[in-house]
């Protein structure tokens, strides 16, 4: 839920996601839901010679389950932020470990 | 959902989890992203000779079978000379 959360405040920056077929898409983030399935505006495949298969293709739908990495554009994401919340998230996890 | 909506009856490039490539018109799809392409057609790429496009009628491919659906510039998509195409076909997926 947090990293989707983090995912919807990048809407609109640029990204590159790469995907386990190895293509690696770079695009607009237009938006993102629940399964991490990603929408992609204006796209530009890596190494385009070698994979014309989307030259007509503008815009895509990714499959979460798909994506290997997001490269996110580290000016707009606050670290700090998402430190804090993720360890948050795992001290709880500790705590409950620690009850039962 | 990120939504497939804006797809609909739009002509489409699949991308499926083997490696195929598809384009057909999405003529519908559900939560779990199985969709429902008309009049398909798969794209068979090869480094020995130009794309061969292989008529498969009416598909429904299952959600999970799907890497990537992308919304083809028809425009672009008519220009594009396929017979004039060499490429290796697209890897398929690959976990780990």
């Amino acid at each position: 839920m947090l990293i989707f959360s983090v995912f919807k405040t990048l809407t609109d920056q640029t990204v590159t996601v790469e995907l386990k077929n190895d293509l690696s898409i770079t695009g607009v983030l237009k938006s993102v839901d629940q399964f991490l399935n990603i929408r992609l505006d204006n796209i530009k495949v890596a190494d385009e010679a070698r994979h014309p298969h989307m030259m007509a293709v503008k815009n895509c739908f990714i499959r979460g389950s798909v994506v290997r990495y997001v490269q996110l554009p580290a000016e707009h994401v606050d670290t700090q932020l998402l430190e804090d919340a993720t360890r948050r998230g795992t001290r709880k996890h500790c705590i409950l470990a620690r009850v039962t | 959902m990120s939504s497939l909506q804006g797809y609909v009856d739009r002509r489409v490039l699949l991308v499926l989890q083997d490696g195929r490539a598809i384009v057909g018109v999405l003529s519908g799809f559900d939560q779990k992203s199985n969709i429902v392409l008309a009049d398909s057609k798969e794209r068979v790429y090869s480094l020995d000779e130009g794309v061969e496009e292989i008529p498969l009628g009416l598909y429904l491919v299952k959600g999970e079978m799907i890497c990537l659906v992308g919304e083809l510039d028809e425009e672009v998509d008519k220009s594009v000379d396929l017979a004039s195409i060499r490429a290796e076909p697209l890897p398929p997926i690959r976990y780990g």
